[in-house]
């Protein structure tokens, strides 16, 4: 393990919710909603939601799936907008694209499907982000691994998944600090393979735990 | 009239953590740390009863532990200003209202006198549900930021009521809704700011099972079979009928018992007319437990919430439903209607099943009495959905997070 030359530094994030204009109370207002929506409403309803329903880990994927299911009783849709999995995006833009193309495949092959009326409507909500750096900071693993324990919910995921979009890459806070500045691709790989669809995040957080405990003992 | 801390209920954050964890507190604390010493001011129109008083009552010691300097302020008004205000209420709910210029006039000048007998001095202030909006005209210049909390329904407002109110809500810097149905198409920024309960509170505090017991037991409610329970007014837009004709659907087929409990009907003749109703659908039925219990049964509502096999919700028409929450705080398996703010919290086949007939109400409760290991599993996500999202704390988070958003877009 390499001395690292420069800590890890936490932040505190919390999220703001917006009351957009828009909403849909069938399946073509959905597919207008996902293409004219702002990039922060995509956001709410995928990434955000992924962490505010983290202790659901069967079968909710994103609040657009969930409203599709549950508003307009269509399982098939549902399944195939659950499917895209967010970590693979490094854009809002890319997942928009591809959840408007699917929906536009739906509404393509059931036509008589797109205007019907939704049990309740969907509200497209936007994110507002606040964060603010923590005075902790991490110079080696075992501080790291001190510091995580404190931290919430919340500013784990924004590390650990809504870092995805702000480093434009397909790794996260984490494990960027484990190669570059400890040199343990090992441990970046591991911790960067932790599925959050099927973990909550306390769940995602053991076994972080768990391998940064290997890697110490090591 | 003021609100001093020694008012209020002190219930240390500290006292949260077995519940919440202690990371979660701790980053209260840092989020508050960037704001400490800064003056909040919360306004509305009652100090004791209703659901903002309850919250506040609990806010205000919370924001002072964090390093706030808050203050709460209570208008004051005679009772004409009062039946004028809750006509506004029942007509921004969408009820019929005869618009007459005094009444308007009233509300002005009622508003004025508080504008002069309260300080505005605050660097945050909160402004709660219609009585006092008006008092937005003590805002000098852009001085300050002024928040308008709405708790109440506004999708359907009565036009002439809005129409009179709206320059006012026009002046803030934003408005908070408790459910993105309820808001406006407005020129400020809308929020979501959904209602919250406190885990430590009488109602939802965990009970020892001997305590559980001895409460539902004196209602002559056994414990051996299953118990569906409803806690709701008798109001008709809650639908107890519907909720006996589900429970008689259900007792075709298995064995269950009916517990429909509301607060006093004594003070509204309406909720007299609809006891009666629903005790005419129970046709004697020994197994329908109509409870009937006085405003002070905190602790009733508890134990009966607790005791329940399954919690029911058929309302018609619903506020955000705080009934759902706290049954959800208490890991129970929820069957409710899909009205108001109680898709927000009960994520079908997630936290619960929603529902949206008499039938469907009955089918859903047949399945999760044949299923309780899903039921359990219900239970278990809808408590962790209200841990993340509608406690007393998120409501602390969401104050500060706005208040620190607000300084970030005035730099």
């Amino acid at each position: 393990m390499k001395k690292p030359e420069h800590p890890f530094r936490f932040v505190t994030v919390s999220y703001l919710t917006r009351i957009g204009n828009q909403s849909a109370t069938n399946l073509g207002e959905l597919r207008d909603g996902l293409e004219k929506c702002s990039d922060t409403s995509i956001f709410y309803h995928t990434f955000q939601s992924l962490g505010r329903y983290h202790f659901l880990t069967e079968g909710f994927s994103n609040e657009f799936a969930q409203w599709v299911l549950a508003g307009l009783n269509s399982p098939m849709l549902a399944e195939q907008l659950a499917a895209p999995d967010i970590r693979s995006y490094l854009t809002l833009s890319d997942l928009r694209t591809d959840l408007l193309a699917i929906t536009d495949e739906y509404c393509r092959k059931h036509p008589e499907e797109v205007g019907r009326l939704a049990f309740e409507p969907f509200y497209f909500l936007e994110s507002i982000e606040v964060t603010i750096p923590h005075m902790w900071e991490a110079w080696t693993l075992d501080e790291f691994r001190h510091r995580l324990e404190h931290l919430s919910n919340e500013s784990f995921h924004y590390h650990f998944l809504v870092s995805r979009l702000r480093l434009g890459l397909r790794t996260n806070d984490f494990s960027v600090w484990f190669e570059n500045e400890l040199g343990l691709k090992s441990l970046a790989q591991l911790t960067n393979r932790i599925d959050v669809y099927t973990n909550t995040l306390e769940g995602a957080r053991t076994k972080l735990y768990t391998f940064i405990d290997r890697e110490l003992a090591a | 009239m003021t609100i001093t801390k020694s008012d209020a209920h002190s219930i240390s954050l500290d006292a949260y953590i077995p519940l919440l964890g202690a990371p979660e507190i701790e980053e209260l604390r840092a989020l508050a740390a960037q704001i400490s010493g800064r003056t909040v001011q919360m306004v509305n129109s009652t100090a004791m009863g209703g659901g903002v008083a309850e919250i506040l009552n609990r806010l205000i010691p919370l924001m002072q532990e964090l390093g706030l300097r808050p203050r709460w302020d209570v208008i004051t008004g005679g009772e004409d200003f009062f039946e004028v205000t809750k006509a506004f209420h029942n007509a921004l709910h969408g009820g019929p209202y005869q618009a007459r210029k005094e009444n308007f006039e009233l509300f002005l000048a009622t508003n004025e006198s508080n504008r002069q007998r309260l300080q505005f001095d605050c660097e945050f202030t909160v402004i709660h549900d219609p009585q006092p909006v008006a008092l937005v005209e003590a805002r000098s210049r852009q001085e300050g930021h002024w928040l308008w909390r709405c708790h109440i329904d506004l999708s359907k407002p009565h036009p002439d009521v809005w129409g009179f109110l709206r320059p006012f809500v026009y002046r803030y810097d934003g408005a908070l809704f408790s459910s993105p149905e309820f808001a406006r198409q407005l020129p400020i920024p809308q929020y979501l700011s959904y209602p919250c309960i406190d885990p430590l509170s009488e109602k939802n505090v965990d009970l020892d099972p001997a305590t559980v017991r001895e409460i539902v037991e004196r209602f002559g409610i056994d414990l051996a079979r299953p118990i569906i329970t409803q806690i709701s007014r008798f109001d008709r837009l809650k639908d107890p009928i519907g909720v006996v004709r589900a429970y008689q659907i259900v007792r075709r087929y298995m064995d269950c018992q009916l517990v429909i409990a509301g607060g006093s009907a004594s003070d509204d003749p309406e909720g007299e007319i609809v006891l009666e109703e629903v005790r005419r659908e129970a046709k004697d039925d020994p197994d329908i437990h109509l409870l009937n219990l006085p405003p002070w049964s905190a602790t009733e509502i508890n134990a009966l919430q607790r005791a329940s096999t399954i919690i029911v919700q058929k309302s018609l028409r619903e506020g955000f439903g705080l009934t759902v929450t706290e049954a959800l705080w208490k890991k129970k398996p929820v069957v409710a209607s899909a009205v108001g703010g109680i898709p927000a919290q009960v994520i079908h086949k997630h936290t619960g099943l929603l529902v949206h007939s008499v039938e469907g109400t009955a089918y859903q409760i047949r399945f999760l009495l044949s299923n309780p290991a899903l039921a359990h599993k219900l239970g278990e996500q809808g408590h962790d959905h209200v841990r993340e999202n509608f406690l007393i704390t998120t409501n602390v988070k969401r104050y500060l997070t706005i208040f620190l958003h607000s300084l970030q877009r005035s730099c």
